[in-house]
């Protein structure tokens, strides 16, 4: 057990839910939320939030996304930790939110909130120290990962060591994992032709493992990586790594 | 510096389409960007030092811009002095009169060159033969492209575009032999081909891939040999580089050429490392009578202190086209520029201003693979952005793609309309959604749903399961 785990007092978690996350996967924050508490962490959801203003950002309205990022700083100000399910949603807010701050008082307040945000698989495994869980699911698995958790927070390990650890379930490495999915947000209805020649080369990555899901943990691949499977009426699906866990999948 | 007008006058989105339907194309660049992709990992990983080396590599770039007026003036005094001539190109047209009115002077007929983006850059083939000066590439990427009447299509790999079997074809129809569809037979019909031009040439066009300031020594990094038949065979060499090639000193160079071959092609080093200082010296038995460096500027040192600096570190290794998802599928010609793939987006905008790329600067989705791969750790993805602002700013967006962006900011700004966009949206999607999935939309949104299924917006959102959630505790 880590700091936060070990303490006297039980961790307190604010949910940054994301706005795909909020929209077309309410259940993977539901499960989220009955996970964190099952460990003896409690969970809050701070009211007003929308977007932490990546699409804005990525297609370069910066002011827009500054405004986003200042209101969404402020909105988690008084959290203990913050756990986002979405590796790129973390990293816009540990990695971009200071430099888009208007002043220094903000930008100082917005390096601590970058401080105390962590991507859920992080969370669990290096804040809570937790690796092993209860598995929602049985057989093959395997494993895409997000661009921005990979390269943007230089994580490759913790869905893997949650995954490894599951009972039950045979979790094999996905041929190009580290492979965008070709979904980059507006770059997917920009460019959809490009975005989903990407993703047919994932997905016959996918199929080729045999696994009978692909784990994520980024809405924004899932979003991709499911429209495709569904689309080609796929028997695999993409899953949120939460929806693996314990009786995550309600 | 135009392009070819043919190629931009069809849209990005469509030459992106076109080569996604080139069968040929697709096959030939999937092996070619996962057999490069597979040995520079494996180069790398049997090179422990190298990621402190990429950082010192980086670190002497920098360094090097900070003070490259110093550098570049020592590099002049030292060709000079070795006997060499310097010219200063402030465009590309000015760089192509250049060398085309050295070889007028020198009376040369025909130029064998060794590949050089930047001679691409300038559009300096053409020019040469409108003088009556023929030229003749002598990589073999660059003869099979010459050949073809086409343009490369990677930095390093210029005829990555073609199968083997193209490439027999093509053999065939310009040469008059039959070649088997096999590398090596290929090869010896080129080489063969080749011989006898670099003994008629009467001029060598080379790049260079760093000059040492210090020592006033120019460094082409090539894998067949031609690198050298070119600056030692022909009376007259002229070398043309950008600016920014400048290194300090030898010591600096190795840095480089420890991590160069090793991001380009996964070699240790590459074959032959070339180093030319000045024309042949007294009592010297061979080399180039007389020797010219023409120094390019075309946009690069107004970016000193602007917003693409980092892109001036750029080695031209051709690693983040590699593992570029965009370029893997669309190729390079698609780009329409000389320069392809991640880096060549901010190079075009280097050379063209940022209205060039105004689609260009969305043809990545930003997974970050460039930057990891770049042996001096340029954040592509960063710069990438900084033109999609710039694109905005100066009203080059179309504006209804602003509008869009713009309302949506006001709607993240305001959660008490955000909270209406699930309903709202549960409404409009009805005769659209097939359960929780929408496999047809109109309008914009068929974008997403000609080939993927969306999910419909959950029957209830988080937030609005929330208050159950929350008495749950």
């Amino acid at each position: 057990m880590t700091a936060a785990g070990a303490g006297s007092r039980s961790p307190r978690v604010s949910l940054l839910i994301t706005c795909l996350g909020d929209m077309f996967y309410p259940e993977v924050g539901v499960g989220i939320v009955r996970l964190l508490r099952r460990l003896g962490v409690s969970v809050d959801f701070p009211k007003g939030q929308t977007c932490c203003g990546l699409p804005l950002f990525n297609s370069g309205y910066r002011a827009e996304a500054a405004a986003v990022a200042t209101r969404t700083v402020r909105l988690f100000r008084d959290a203990e930790s913050v756990v986002v399910p979405s590796g790129s949603c973390a990293w816009m807010v540990k990695h971009e939110y200071p430099g888009l701050m208007p002043d220094a008082a903000l930008r100082d307040e917005a390096t601590a909130l970058a401080g105390r945000t962590h991507e859920l698989s992080q969370f669990l495994v290096h804040v809570l120290g937790r690796t092993e869980f209860e598995s929602a699911v049985k057989g093959r698995i395997t494993y895409h990962d997000s661009c921005h958790l990979l390269r943007g927070l230089h994580e490759a390990e913790t869905p893997r060591a949650i995954l490894r650890a599951l009972k039950g379930v045979e979790f094999v490495e996905l041929a190009g994992a580290d492979e965008c999915c070709g979904f980059g947000g507006s770059f997917s209805v920009r460019l959809p032709e490009v975005s989903t020649s990407i993703l047919d080369r994932k997905l016959a990555s996918v199929e080729a493992t045999g696994a009978r899901c692909v784990v994520a943990c980024d809405a924004g691949c899932l979003m991709q990586m499911s429209g495709g499977l569904s689309r080609r009426g796929s028997s695999v699906r993409a899953l949120h790594l939460a929806e693996l866990l314990g009786d995550a999948a309600t | 510096m135009s392009e070819p007008d043919a190629v931009l006058a069809t849209p990005f989105r469509q030459r992106a389409e076109r080569a996604l339907h080139d069968d040929f194309l697709q096959q030939a660049l999937t092996i070619a960007t996962t057999k490069f992709i597979d040995l520079r990992r494996q180069a790398f990983r049997e090179f422990p030092e190298g990621d402190a080396l990429r950082d010192r590599a980086r670190a002497i770039k920098e360094a090097t811009l900070q003070r490259l007026d110093r550098y570049v003036d020592q590099l002049v005094d030292n060709v000079e002095r070795l006997g060499g001539h310097v010219h200063f190109a402030a465009s590309a047209d000015e760089a192509r009169d250049i060398v085309v009115e050295i070889g007028r002077r020198a009376g040369a007929r025909m130029a064998v060159k060794s590949k050089s983006m930047a001679t691409e850059e300038m559009h300096l083939n053409a020019a040469l033969a409108a003088a009556g000066i023929t030229p003749v590439e002598t990589d073999l990427g660059e003869y099979i492209i010459q050949l073809a009447g086409e343009r490369p299509s990677h930095i390093i790999a210029p005829a990555i575009h073609k199968t083997k079997g193209q490439v027999a074809e093509l053999f065939e129809r310009e040469l008059g032999r039959a070649v088997p569809a096999d590398p090596e037979a290929l090869t010896r019909v080129a080489r063969a081909e080749l011989r006898d031009k670099f003994l008629q040439a009467d001029m060598g066009i080379t790049g260079a891939n760093f000059a040492v300031a210090d020592t006033g020594t120019i460094v082409l990094v090539t894998n067949e040999g031609n690198g050298r038949m070119v600056t030692s065979l022909p009376r007259l060499h002229v070398a043309v580089m950008g600016v920014e090639k400048v290194i300090p000193s030898m010591t600096d160079l190795m840095v480089f050429l420890a991590i160069l071959a090793k991001s380009a092609t996964g070699q240790k080093l590459s074959s032959y490392t070339t180093l030319v200082r000045g024309p042949r010296g007294a009592g010297e038995s061979e080399g180039p009578q007389e020797f010219h460096l023409v120094l390019l500027d075309n946009g690069r040192v107004r970016q000193i202190a602007g917003p693409l600096r980092e892109a001036l570190s750029c080695l031209r290794c051709g690693a983040c086209l590699n593992v570029c998802p965009v370029y893997r599928q669309i190729g390079g010609h698609a780009y329409g520029y000389t320069y392809p793939g991640p880096i060549g987006i901010l190079l075009t905008a280097m050379l063209n201003g940022p209205a060039s790329v105004k689609d260009l600067a969305h043809a990545s989705s930003l997974c970050g693979a460039c930057a990891d791969a770049c042996p001096v750790r340029i954040d592509i993805p960063r710069m990438l952005v900084e033109l999609r602002t710039e694109v905005d700013e100066q009203r080059i967006a179309p504006w209804s793609e602003r509008v869009v962006f713009k309302t949506f900011a006001a709607l993240l700004g305001r959660p008490a309309l955000f909270r209406l966009a699930a309903p709202v949206s549960r409404v409009l999607q009805r005769p659209f959604a097939d359960g929780r999935r929408i496999r047809r939309l109109p309008f914009f949104f068929g974008r997403w749903t000609a080939t993927r299924d969306l999910p419909a917006v959950a029957p209830r959102t988080f937030s609005e399961r929330w208050i159950e959630l929350e008495d749950g505790r």
